[in-house]
């Protein structure tokens, strides 16, 4: 289980620009080196990231094989209402991880 | 003799200039200071050395977390300056509030002004206590440091004593550079091998603001060996940066989450000692560009860099790399003074970290000047073999022992 960190206020006001972070961790493995007997290592690295406030997506990323292992973001968002925060890793692998955190808008 | 004086003030001045012992100045009176000083006087050349110290005496940090572990008497550390003084060395109690490098001139805190043709500045590390939000003075005072031994040593030892068993104990360690890098790795082996025998329910959090540290194979085994679910570390990228205290409840804050602890050991980021930025040789890291062969100041002539406070390139800030450079640097300063060109110097460093008392792992590189920068040489040096027998860790803990007498008989005794 590839493990995530994320952190966004548990309670914000209605207006308040709070920061979200988040952190997957995954290789980035670049697909440019090469491994034992001079065999390519193949590429594998998150390629998108979405995060979602109650569905509605507030920032999304795509990410390059340049970007460093475990890839670390973090923005901020105005609070505008309360619910759920969700963060959505897509990998070349085709693969999507996922977490979510509440969050209490007043 | 005024009278005489007067009259061959004109021919002989030149005469008695020349002839009279040129003075080094050393500020500081840790491993660095302390050693360069002892090195001066015991090259030969006919050179006056003062060191200027505040402190009556030296409290050493190598072996200061068996203190900690309650292995070891703090007075243990302590280390005074009566050697130097039967060597000749004139051991002011005060501190260099300022330096004038063209003027070649101190200034100390007792008023008074001190000359030198050169000066060695040995400041060691100033701890950025502000850095960390919430910490400050008065947050070192319940999440101690323990980076500068004596006090803070034991008052975290205190803590730890008092601390319930299956309490949290954090600490918090730096990102580089920083002083003694094996150091917090140590601290958490050896306050682990205490809460095993006294707290067996407790646990251990290390929080770095770094991915990887020094030995880390080498401490990763050994806690794997000796105190299995014990220890755990968070690296940078999983959220052990400290961003924030709060010290009226002993919480660490980090990036992705908080924890409250019941000792808390809160090591903040350094730069080098107070001294060296208002001489002007600390650059915009905090720390001292030196000439690699010299280790002369890359911003001031005349005033030499070394220890903990110096970019020393490759070489760790550690005990065994301050003695090994105050030598170089030394010997360097007495080539200049007698007009030579002083030769690119090898340079030893070795870290003796303990796991348990009967458990030694070291680390050793030989470093030499190239292109501008103290780098290793390779193939040189090397660290403790991994899956070692118990022999062999009994073996570098006795070698460990052995070193801190040599090199504290070396430099103080």
């Amino acid at each position: 289980m590839t493990r995530a960190l994320i952190n966004a206020p548990k309670t914000a006001r209605r207006g308040e620009i709070v920061e979200i972070r988040a952190m997957l961790a995954h290789p980035m493995e670049t697909g440019f080196r090469t491994g034992t007997m001079g065999k390519a290592i193949p590429r594998d690295i998150i390629n998108r990231f979405v995060c979602t406030w109650n569905g509605e997506e507030i920032f999304s990323a795509d990410l390059f094989p340049a970007i460093a292992a475990n890839p670390y973001l973090a923005f901020t968002a105005v609070a505008t209402e309360s619910g759920t925060i969700a963060f959505a890793w897509t990998g070349d692998d085709g693969e999507t991880r996922t977490a979510e955190t509440e969050i209490t808008v007043t | 003799m005024a009278g005489l004086a007067t009259g061959a003030a004109a021919l002989a001045a030149p005469r008695v200039l020349a002839q009279a012992p040129p003075h080094v100045a050393v500020v500081g009176g840790g491993f660095a200071g302390a050693s360069a000083a002892r090195a001066l006087k015991r090259q030969g050349a006919d050179i006056r050395v003062t060191l200027v110290e505040p402190k009556a005496r030296y409290t050493a940090c190598p072996f200061s977390n068996a203190v900690l572990a309650g292995l070891r008497d703090l007075d243990a550390q302590y280390f005074g300056y009566d050697g130097m003084k039967r060597d000749g060395i004139d051991v002011v109690a005060a501190s260099a509030t300022a330096i004038d490098a063209e003027a070649r001139r101190l200034r100390l805190d007792d008023g008074s002004g001190l000359a030198f043709d050169r000066l060695i500045l040995a400041p060691g590390i100033d701890l950025m206590l502000d850095a960390i939000p919430g910490y400050g003075a008065s947050g070192a005072e319940v999440m101690p440091h323990a980076w500068q031994a004596g006090e803070q040593t034991a008052l975290l030892r205190r803590q730890l004593e008092a601390m319930d068993d299956g309490g949290l104990v954090v600490i918090a360690a730096p990102a580089n550079p920083f002083r003694c890098p094996p150091g917090p790795y140590e601290r958490a082996s050896l306050v682990a091998h205490y809460l095993k025998a006294h707290k067996p329910r407790s646990k251990l959090l290390i929080l770095d603001a770094k991915d990887s540290f020094s030995k880390q194979r080498l401490f990763e085994e050994a806690w794997e060996q000796l105190y299995p679910g014990l220890i755990e570390w968070v690296s940078l990228s999983f959220g052990g940066r400290v961003t924030e205290v709060d010290a009226a409840t002993k919480t660490l804050t980090t990036e992705f989450g908080s924890h409250q602890a019941a000792v808390a050991n809160v090591i903040p980021p350094q730069r080098a000692g107070a001294i060296a930025a208002a001489a002007g040789v600390a650059d915009r890291t905090g720390w001292c560009p030196i000439d690699s062969v010299t280790f002369e100041s890359r911003l001031r002539p005349g005033i030499h860099v070394i220890g903990d406070a110096a970019i020393a390139g490759a070489m760790p800030k550690s005990a065994f790399s301050a003695n090994a450079q105050a030598k170089a640097c030394a010997a360097a300063v007495a080539t200049l003074l007698a007009g030579g060109q002083p030769a690119a110097p090898k340079l030893i460093n070795t870290c003796y970290s303990l796991a348990a008392p009967d458990y030694g792992i070291s680390i050793a590189g030989v470093y030499e000047p190239r292109e501008g920068l103290l780098a290793e040489v390779a193939g040189a040096g090397g660290v403790s073999p991994l899956d070692a027998s118990a022999d062999v860790r009994a073996s570098e803990a006795a070698y460990a022992e052995a070193w801190f007498d040599t090199i504290t008989g070396e430099v103080f005794g």
